[in-house]
This record gives structure tokens, C-alpha cells and sequence, in this order.
């Protein structure tokens, strides 16, 4: 088969399309001839597969709460036992998941399919992730068009204009998500928009039940900054009651184990961890960027504790971390080698920053209740800033040391 | 900076001669004041919603811009060149208040959407730039059709840009609805099928993207345009 591919073939215009499926499925037979190479089978490919074996349990439970949420919605019932009607849950769940992966890396792939033909190049496998993040950071109501506008538009704007692969300076995912949330804000955030169908049934006039709201932890916590709290539907003025209802309604128990509503993938923090661990493992992930992520998060919200004021304000730090996508950005997002700083001292920069930022606009701009997507972006918009600086210091520390010797 | 006048005496060319037609026809494509120059990307961003406020624009830098260059130009031996900055700058800020007036006379409701921005037409980089590059050194005649080819070279990329923004963005070209309306209750078109106007379409940062597009593409078609590093 392989001949008709090989250049002067018949099909030698589709090589691009037939290279990459069968160095996808089988290890490379080319070895290097001469010289001193290190021999490792991890090319680019394998540390795909592993991100995305690490993005499954993120998946999995997405697949799983979206589920969930689904029949709450269908019930109206808010107290739904979680663990209850697994196959259904899931069945449900799979419902809305998979057209969003489907669709994501039809549309994706077949971008970077046409751009590797019209460039003679191999196709470039960093979209094997991106792929996949794109439906875990999506609300599951989202239309399908417009998860593949906002794939197309990453994919071509964010990436192939940069020259591919290795080129981008953003994040593909993120930049897919920022297009949608400033694009599209109505089907992106709010509180209609994280259980598949709820927007359909109320536009139809269908009852919606006391103290039953769609919001997410964060769209409720977005009003504690004004006069009105509002807690799962219900206004709350006295500030003290605030807490308790806040922590009644989602304990931070529910925001680790991640069974409230959000982006499908984001919810679990456990899963982000799991992912984690075999990232750093397999020395795939920065633990740097991880860690100073979320130190640069705690930091903020003791700062902010230590402000006071609201009950936003004084919402404990460690909440910070184990709601909203923050795990998720600081262990998927945040980490993306090509976007991150490189240097050593440089990702620790690079991570407290971000996670101090991600923190700061999720609590005081109203207008945006989760940073971590707008911090991220950020911060890869100033890595390279950070990793001059960083060689520029050390450049200048050994001049010294050389001269005073 | 300065622009060395040439003083030498040519022989009397006809205003439509190849070399006039190349000042029209250039800055139209390969040395485009917007996408190769970058200049005048302000307005670019700025009044590009819409493509009736981007027609107007162009209509107002058309009229500053010939008007200036052809008044730069006859004046370009009296001006001593010290003072040769606030000289344009009058040149310009009596023609942007002309063109303001009239606007506000005979479209009043553009002007008013304009507002601001017909004003900030004399701190536009393409006017003083075509006076300080053109104008000061070549005659009249020449120097109008500098000025028809630069207007029209800003002209076609503002409606480009603005068509693209206000379609996708509005759904709506020169005001009228192409896509169907979205006004909840008599919802007809593409809306009654899911679609939504992209709201970042209206934000400045789509005018940028769109515009290095339109430069993307005219690189890839022109090879020469790319600089190397």
C-alpha cells in the first residue's frame, strides 16, 4: 500500500493523510543512520497519547455529570441522588459528549488534513489533544456549529496562521473557548447553558421548580459582590446567611468530587489530579507549572481573604482551587509546552502569575465569573517575555561571576 | 523625514500617463496603505462595524485627502520645512471641519454614528503621511491621483473588513437584514435554525484579525511582499 503514497505514486498528493494514520498506529521503521542519537520511542505522537490518557478520567466523569445534570433537568429535581441510575446517567451523558467530540475533531482534523496537503507536510499531531480539550471546557448545551466555528477559527487563527504545531503562541482549546465566550456569551455562560436541553424546556414555558437554578457555583458566587446574593435561584441579602447557603448547596466536598454543574470536563478536581499524576509520571506535564498554578491561587485568595469585605471576598482560598476549571487549567491547559515559559525559573513565574490572575478576574470583574481561561491566554501571551528576562538575568549573573574572578 | 523636493524641471506629462495610473493603481494592492504601510489601522478598527459608517469614512478621507494633497502641493515651495508639520495640520484640520459640517448637513443621522471619529480623520496617518511623502515633493496633478489611489486602497479594505464584520456580526449588510431577524417573537431566516450573530464580530479585535487575513492572503498571492528576518 505503502508505494502508491511514496513520491511519483499515484496518490503521493494524500501522503500527509496516509503518513500520519500509519505512524499513528505503528511505531516509525526509519532509524537514524549515523551519528551519536539518543533512541527513544517517545516522538511527539506517544506524548499526545499520554495527555490524552491522562484527559480520560476528566472524560470519563464529564460524560458522567453531564449525565447527571441532564436528569435533574428532566426531573426537576435538584436532589437527585448522584450515584443513582448509572447507565442512564451515562447514557445521557454519552448523548451529549460524544457529537461534541465528534464534531470537534471532524472539524479540526479536517482543517489540519488540508493545510498538511497544501504544505507537503506531515499532519501535525498537536491537535490529537486539543481535539479532545475542546469538548471537556464546553458547557454541554452549546450548539454543535458552534463548537466547530470555534475549532475551525483556533485551528486556522490560532495555529496554522503561526505556521502549525510547535508554532502557536495560544493555547488551540482556550482560543476556541475565548471565541465562543466572547462570541457567543449567551450559550456560553450564564445559567441556562450547563445542562443539555433546560434552556429548550424553559423557553417552553415548562415550570421552573423552587430554588432550582442552573447556575454554577461560580455564576452564584459572581453575585456575591453585589448587595443581592444569590444562591441557587434564591436572593439572600444578609450577608452572613450567604455562606452557609453557598456551603449548603455546594460544599466543597461536591466541588472536589465535582458533582455540580459546569464545562463538561472541568468539574473534578480528583479527575484533574488523576490526570495529574500521569502527566508528571511520565514527565510529560511541568510539575513547576502545576504547583506554582496553584500556589499563585492560594496566594490570591488569602490576599483577598485578608481584603475582606463581601462574602465573596471572604470566600475561604482553598475554594478557589477545587471549583470552576482552575484544576483543569492548571493541570491541561496551563502546562501546554508550546505555549508555557521553558525555562525552569521562567514556569514558576509563569504559574503563580497565572494562577494569581485567573483568581483575581474570577472574583473582582463581575462580568467574568472563572479567569483561569482569560489568565492563561495571558500568560502565554507574555511567556516569552518571561523566559528572556530569565535568560537575561542568568547571562548577566555569569558575566559577574566572571569578571570578578 | 524630510522629503527632498526635486526641482528639475520635466517635461509636461499628461495626468492619466503610465506613470499617474501607477500612483492610482499601486496603493490599491501591493503598497496598500492599510495592509502593507499599516497605516490608518485606527479607523480600521473603529468604524468597520458597520459598512454604511465605513462607506461614509471613506467617502470623508477621499475628500480630505485629494483636497489636501492637491493644496500641499501647490503650497510645497512656500512652506518652509520647520514649520512644515503645522502647516499640513491646518491644511487638514480646516478640510476635516469642512467634511464634518457637510456630513452632519446632508446625513446628519451618519454623522451622528460617526461622531468622533470624522474628527480623528486629521490625526490619521495616511493624510499627514501622504502629505509629507508626496505631496511636498511632486506637483499637483500627481499628487491627486497619489491621493485617489491611497483613498481608494484605504477604501476597499474599510468595506471589506466592515462587510464581513457587520454580516457576521449583525447579519445585516448597509442596514438590511440578510440573514433573517433574531428579534425574539418575529424570529425568521437562518435564526429560526440556531443561528446567532457572533458578538465578537462587533469588538475591535475581529477588524484586526480580519485585516491580517486580507494582508495573509495578499502575501501568499504576492511572494514579494514578505520581508525576511
Amino acid at each position: 500500500m505503502e508505494p502508491k503514497f511514496a513520491k511519483g505514486g499515484k496518490l503521493e498528493k494524500w501522503n500527509p493523510v496516509f503518513e500520519s494514520f500509519s505512524t499513528l498506529a505503528f511505531t516509525p521503521a526509519e532509524v537514524t543512520k549515523k551519528g551519536a542519537h539518543i533512541r527513544d520511542g517517545v516522538d511527539l505522537k506517544r506524548t499526545m497519547m499520554t495527555v490524552i490518557i491522562a484527559l480520560v478520567p476528566c472524560l470519563l466523569f464529564g460524560i458522567y455529570n453531564t449525565g447527571h445534570w441532564e436528569m435533574v433537568a428532566q426531573y426537576g429535581n435538584r436532589d437527585l441522588p448522584f450515584w443513582d441510575h448509572q447507565w442512564d446517567k451515562i447514557w445521557e451523558g454519552l448523548k451529549v459528549v460524544l457529537p461534541l467530540v465528534v464534531v470537534s475533531y471532524g472539524v479540526g482534523l479536517t482543517i489540519e488534513f488540508i493545510f498538511g496537503i497544501i504544505k507537503g507536510h506531515s499532519l501535525h499531531e498537536g491537535f490529537l489533544v486539543s481535539g479532545l480539550l475542546i469538548p471537556l471546557i464546553m458547557p454541554a448545551d452549546v450548539p454543535l456549529w458552534m463548537v466547530g466555528v470555534a475549532t475551525a477559527f483556533a485551528v486556522i487563527i490560532g495555529k496554522e496562521i503561526f505556521g502549525g504545531t510547535g508554532m502557536n503562541i495560544l493555547n488551540v482549546a482556550l482560543t476556541a473557548r475565548a471565541f465562543l465566550f466572547f462570541g457567543y456569551p449567551t450559550s456560553m455562560s450564564g445559567d441556562k447553558v450547563w445542562m443539555n436541553t433546560l434552556g429548550d424546556r424553559l423557553a417552553n414555558g415548562a415550570e421552573n421548580l423552587d430554588g432550582f437554578s442552573g447556575a454554577t457555583a461560580l455564576g452564584d458566587l459572581a453575585t456575591f459582590m453585589t448587595d443581592q446574593a444569590t444562591v441557587a435561584g434564591q436572593v439572600i441579602t444578609d450577608k452572613a446567611a450567604v455562606m452557609t447557603a453557598y456551603t449548603n448547596n455546594y460544599s466543597l466536598m461536591d466541588s472536589i468530587i465535582g458533582n455540580i454543574p459546569g464545562s463538561i470536563g472541568e468539574t473534578s478536581m480528583i479527575a484533574c489530579l488523576i490526570g495529574a499524576l500521569v502527566l508528571i509520571a511520565t514527565g510529560v506535564g511541568s510539575f513547576r507549572i502545576m504547583a506554582s498554578f496553584f500556589a499563585g491561587g492560594y496566594i490570591m485568595g488569602i490576599l483577598l481573604n485578608a481584603l475582606g469585605g463581601n462574602a465573596y471576598l471572604d470566600l475561604p482560598a482553598h475554594f478557589h482551587l477545587a471549583i470552576g476549571g482552575f484544576a483543569f487549567g492548571a493541570v491541561f491547559m496551563a502546562t501546554d509546552p508550546v505555549t508555557a515559559a521553558q525555562t525552569a525559573t521562567g514556569k514558576i513565574i509563569y504559574g503563580l502569575l497565572g494562577g494569581m490572575i485567573a483568581i483575581m478576574i474570577r472574583v473582582l470583574n463581575p462580568a467574568y465569573p472563572e479567569g483561569v481561561m482569560l489568565a492563561i491566554l495571558f500568560m502565554n501571551v507574555m511567556a516569552p517575555i518571561i523566559d528572556h528576562y530569565v535568560v537575561q538575568a542568568n547571562i548577566k549573573r555569569r558575566l559577574k561571576r566572571l569578571k570578578t574572578a | 523625514m524630510s522629503e527632498v523636493a526635486e526641482k528639475t524641471k520635466a517635461p509636461k506629462e499628461p495626468l492619466f500617463s503610465k506613470k499617474n495610473r501607477k500612483l492610482v493603481t499601486d496603493p490599491l494592492t501591493d503598497n496598500n496603505p492599510i495592509t502593507i504601510q499599516v497605516l490608518g489601522i485606527c479607523s480600521a478598527l473603529a468604524i468597520t462595524v458597520q459598512v454604511e459608517q465605513a462607506f461614509w469614512m471613506s467617502v470623508s478621507v477621499l475628500f480630505v485627502l485629494a483636497l489636501g494633497n492637491v493644496i500641499i502641493s501647490m503650497l510645497r515651495n512656500m512652506i518652509p520645512s520647520r514649520i512644515r508639520i503645522i502647516v499640513q495640520l491646518v491644511v487638514v484640520a480646516s478640510l476635516v471641519i469642512i467634511v464634518d459640517q457637510l456630513l452632519a448637513a446632508f446625513v446628519p443621522d451618519v454623522s451622528e454614528k460617526l461622531s468622533v471619529f470624522v474628527g480623528l480623520i486629521i490625526t490619521n496617518c495616511i493624510i499627514m503621511g501622504r502629505f509629507e511623502a508626496f505631496a511636498m515633493g511632486n506637483k499637483p496633478g500627481p499628487s491627486f491621483m497619489d491621493a485617489l489611489g491611497n483613498s481608494f486602497g484605504y477604501a476597499w479594505i474599510l468595506l471589506a473588513v466592515a462587510f464581513f464584520r457587520e454580516l457576521l456580526g449583525s447579519g445585516t449588510f448597509w442596514g438590511i437584514e440578510i440573514f433573517g431577524s433574531s428579534i425574539p417573537g418575529s424570529k425568521w431566516g437562518l435564526y429560526t435554525m440556531g443561528y446567532e450573530n457572533n458578538n465578537m464580530m462587533i469588538l475591535p479585535p475581529m477588524a484586526l484579525i480580519i485585516v491580517g487575513i486580507i494582508i495573509w492572503i495578499q502575501r501568499s498571492r504576492n511572494k514579494e511582499l514578505i520581508e525576511d528576518h
